[in-house]
């Protein structure tokens, strides 16, 4: 990170954005019975993925408030 | 023919080639019948093209009429003509191209990149509009062809079919349509790929014509007037014209006529060509018919609402429907639709006529045109016969098994019911027939707000299931009663309006008696099979005869109370505890609810399906609201829902209509003292707080408020003021008209209104705005010439003081027309907006499906959610938006009442 600028991962509204292990993903492709492709996409030119510095093919986990549950988790495919 | 199986559609050109070898004849007669009223060989309705008359068979396959699907035809086009739908597009290939060796004048570089761009579009599936359209700009650009070296020249485009070169000293050249063509002719197919075309389906010389394309007769039917004059369709007009321009043109050029003459004609030709194709050119006058009526050419058979694609293929037609007006009928149940005899008549279900069902069919049958009747049967050799009154006995006789029955619908048998605009799925909901007479359909108004319907005029449709699946699904899915619960909030929507709820407000208010012979006339329409306990006794005076001697005797009589009679339709053992719509919200201002002795009897207890106190109002029984429906229907589910709205109806209407209830004019008087007491205490004192403000502004006193200037300080203090007038006005007619004035009963029980209406009908019709301010248009410093420029004052800007019962004067009526023009356009632009994103969200969401594991998905498997609404809850299955409503759970457990 540059001098001077903040992290956009720090802004509330900015929901969690993290890299999970291989492992998890396979599960999750399998709980689904989901190809990759499957997946919802994020663009690797989205700010928060170059800040978590994930690469195209990457699976990124996101955890954000919900209103009805409280908590959710969701998966996107990094793309192009 | 066999069926086939479509594998893909091509969009394309069709070359001159194409278009003669797809054609059975080629047209060269303007004349369609001849002498003896038969086709013409050669002609526009000849007889290789399609057959529209009975009894003749096509030459070219041998069907007869509607076996034959008509085949084309072409006329050869003695001079090429323009197409106009590509008009632009040659103009800018013209444009785009050499004038000499018809490359496209674009380098070697650029020429590669466009072909690579427009590559990866196409793979992609993408659009290659935009690039194609930096093709064009960047090869209109280069005034020398870096192929052949030849200066270009500048096009002009002259709408609708003309191109002007123009050279070097400025002189101007036409390009005719054959120079035009074999300019296109000369592009080579590499640099046809830079258009975005592909050159095996579609050449740019395709789109000058030199062959006409002629649509099949079937395509153009004549009719046949009354007097035996045939009448043809507008197309065949105009290929007539056609025709008739390209014959002359023909002979004047083989005559060896003037160039000028010639030149003429050709315009002529392309005019009728264009017109062919669009009849509503800008700039070209339309093709008119004899009478004067523009022709409706092939563009105009497509376009629009009622074209070929809106109107035709995506506008459906149904059969087994039908439409009338709706009116109401509390006595039906709400699962019911009124469906009048004439209408049953009509509409029919097909039952296969089994060993089970012969005798029954056979009944049926033998009723003639009365009505549980039949229509049509169908014998097993798929012979359709109609039943007449002069076949039915014999008809009957005959029936077998095997047979097809087309019977009336009749009472119980279960249709959709429908009323559009269909903005949610519980516009579409089943429901039982009910054949009754009169004209119209029948319905429970406690269903009137799922369909948004009311019985002013309003029409519904119905449609009648025909298979065993589409019946068994309509009840599992569509039944009005699994409907109760909105998907939308999820709380009941169908329920009491209107004199539901003032007739149960009537009855469960206070202590009200009736005695036995009374209860029984109240609740004779509802299935109850004991009274219960009486509520108490009164005595009352019984006049006896014995042996001739009238005497009085006073005899104890047994009564029950309101409260119990509305109890006799609740479940037995139902208990519940809410505040009902009188509750004053003690709680809220710091007091104590006083609960079950609650002055307004807004407490409502419900124990063991007893109401022990407490009002019934909106709050209870409304839709929308409906807390013991709500609770019924979750705790009882649907039937026991269904059969509580129903007798809520029957209960509500029979005792309003005994008691009787009416508002009317007078409802609205108040005392004179009341009205002295609204002019003086709320309406003067407004307007002299109104004077000081307006003295405060002018004396430069007024301080202003945070983030505001002066003048929009003055103007939001004296709004306040004004809408303090209106409500105090409105306190003080309320403490003239009691619960006893029906206008105040339908208001507070939620029936009809709110007391802000009825402040205005009898108080003061308050302020007028526009845009949320007072009314400030008009002339220049004053809104009317009544008033002086400049003149801030309450009556001058909108200040509406009369009450509607007294009267508007003419200044403030007129107010009040510039304040309600404001509301009826603001509806008028709100409805139309609103259902446009409806429709878009609709488009969008439609195709997506939770699927058994839970998870959102489109029709690729693409995952939109992972969890439905994060919480996988459908809000018309769950507790108020959560799985379980826990607390509730524990207070049944342990036995405490429900619901604080």
């Amino acid at each position: 990170m540059k001098k001077g600028r903040f992290s956009i991962l720090e802004h509330e509204l900015v929901p969690k954005h993290e890299i999970p292990e291989g492992r998890e993903v396979a599960e999750l492709l399998d709980k689904y019975k989901l190809q990759k492709e499957q997946l919802p996409k994020i663009k690797k030119s989205d700010p928060v993925i170059k800040e978590i510095k994930a690469k195209v093919g990457d699976v990124v986990r996101i955890t954000r408030r919900s209103r009805t549950a409280g908590k959710s988790l969701s998966y996107r495919l990094v793309i192009e | 023919m066999r069926a086939k199986r479509i594998k893909g559609i091509k969009f394309g050109l069709l070359s001159s080639k194409e278009i003669r070898k797809m054609s059975a004849s080629r047209i060269i007669t303007p004349d369609t019948y001849g002498e003896d009223g038969f086709p013409i060989e050669r002609g526009l309705v000849n007889q290789h093209i399609g057959v529209i008359d009975p009894g003749l068979r096509c030459k070219t396959c041998g069907g007869r009429m509607g076996e034959c699907p008509g085949h084309f035809g072409h006329i050869d086009l003695e001079a090429p003509v323009i197409h106009i739908g590509y008009a632009k597009l040659i103009y800018r290939i013209l444009a785009a191209t050499c004038r000499k060796c018809s490359r496209v004048v674009l380098g070697e570089e650029d020429r590669k990149r466009f072909l690579e761009e427009i590559k990866r579009q196409k793979e992609r599936q993408a659009d290659v509009g935009e690039v194609v359209k930096q093709v064009f700009r960047e090869a209109a650009k280069s005034s020398v062809c870096m192929y052949c070296s030849e200066p270009q020249n500048p096009i002009k485009y002259d709408k609708p079919t003309t191109y002007i070169e123009i050279d070097e000293d400025g002189k101007e050249r036409r390009l005719m349509p054959t120079d035009v063509r074999e300019r296109l002719e000369r592009i080579p197919d590499e640099d046809v790929l830079l258009f975005g075309m592909d050159p095996g389906n579609a050449r740019p010389e395709w789109m000058v014509l030199t062959v006409l394309p002629v649509p099949p007769v079937t395509a153009r039917p004549s009719i046949t007037l009354e007097s035996g004059q045939r009448s043809e369709d507008d197309l065949t007009h105009k290929l007539v014209d056609i025709i008739r321009i390209n014959q002359r043109f023909m002979e004047n050029r083989d005559a060896g006529a003037p160039q000028l003459i010639i030149e003429d004609l050709w315009e002529l030709l392309q005019y009728h060509v264009n017109t062919y194709f669009d009849n509503e050119i800008p700039g070209v006058p339309p093709a008119r018919h004899r009478s004067g009526r523009p022709l409706k050419t092939i563009s105009q058979r497509l376009k629009g609402k009622d074209g070929r694609f809106r109107g035709s293929l995506s506008g459906k037609r149904v059969n087994f429907s039908a439409r009338t007006v709706i009116s109401p009928d509390p006595n039906i149940d709400i699962d019911e639709v009124g469906v009048p005899e004439e209408i049953a008549k009509e509409l029919t279900i097909t039952v296969n006529v089994t060993e089970r069902n012969l005798d029954v069919m056979r009944g049926t049958i033998k009723r003639g045109k009365k009505h549980p009747g039949v229509n049509y049967v169908r014998r097993v050799d798929g012979r359709k016969i109609k039943v007449t009154e002069s076949n039915y006995e014999a008809l009957a006789e005959e029936l077998d098994i095997g047979w097809k029955v087309e019977r009336h619908i009749q009472d119980g048998d279960i249709v959709l019911f429908n009323r559009q605009p269909s903005l949610h799925r519980l516009s579409i909901m089943a429901h039982y027939v009910r054949v009754m007479p009169g004209r119209t359909f029948r319905l429970n108004p406690a269903v009137c707000p799922p369909y948004n319907a009311d019985y002013d005029g309003d029409e519904m449709n119905l449609h009648v299931l025909q298979t065993e699946e589409a019946r068994a699904e309509a009840k599992i899915l569509m039944e009005v009663q699994r409907n109760i619960i909105s998907p939308r909030f999820g709380r009941p929507i169908i329920g009491g309006i209107h004199d539901y709820i003032t007739g149960l407000f009537l009855l469960t208010s206070g202590e009200k008696r009736f005695e036995k012979e009374k209860v029984l006339d109240i609740l004779h329409k509802i299935d109850i099979e004991d009274l219960g306990e009486y509520g108490g006794t009164f005595e009352s005076p019984v006049r006896s005869e014995v042996s001739g001697m009238g005497f009085e005797e006073v005899r104890l009589s047994p009564y029950w109370t309101g409260k119990q009679i509305f109890s006799m339709i609740l479940p037995k053992q139902l208990n519940l505890q809410f505040r009902g719509k009188m509750c004053a919200r003690c709680i809220e201002r710091g007091e104590e609810c006083k609960k079950e002795q609650c002055p307004r009897e807004a407490y409502v207890v419900i124990k063991e399906g007893n109401l022990l106190c407490g009002v019934i109002d909106e709050r209870a029984i409304g839709s929308f609201k409906g807390i013991i429906i709500d609770k019924i229907f979750r705790q009882y589910r649907e039937e026991v829902a269904k059969v509580f709205i129903n007798n809520v109806s029957r209960l509500a209407i029979n005792y309003i209509k005994r008691t009787g209830f009416s508002f009317g004019i007078s409802d609205e008087d108040i005392p004179r003292e009341g009205k002295e007491q609204i002019r003086e205490e709320a309406v003067h004192e407004a307007e002299k707080k109104v004077d000081e403000l307006i003295r405060a502004y002018e004396g430069g006193e007024l301080e202003a408020l945070p983030g505001r200037t002066l003048e929009e300080t003055l103007e939001l203090l004296i709004m306040q003021e004004l809408a303090h007038a209106r409500d105090d006005s409105g306190i003080i007619a309320e403490r003239y008209l009691s619960i006893e004035n029906p206008g105040v009963l339908m208001a507070k029980s939620g029936a009809r209104g709110s007391m802000l209406n009825l402040t205005q009908m009898a108080a003061c019709v308050g302020q007028q705005s526009v845009r949320g301010e007072r009314i400030k248009r008009g002339y220049q410093g004053r809104t009317l010439p009544h008033f002086k420029p400049g003149d801030r004052s309450a009556d001058a800007h909108g200040f509406v003081r009369s009450s509607f019962k007294d009267g508007l004067s003419p200044t403030e009526y007129f107010f009040h027309a510039i304040g309600g023009r404001e509301a009826l356009v603001d509806t008028a632009v709100r409805t139309s907006q609103s259902g446009y994103f409806q429709r878009r969200l609709i488009n969008a969401l439609q195709d997506l499906e939770v699927k058994y594991d839970g998870t959102v998905r489109e029709t690729k498997g693409i995952v939109v959610q992972f969890k439905y609404g994060d919480d996988s809850v459908d809000p018309s299955k769950g507790e108020y938006g959560k799985v379980v409503d826990i607390d509730e759970v524990i207070r049944e457990a342990i036995g405490a009442e429900s619901r604080g």
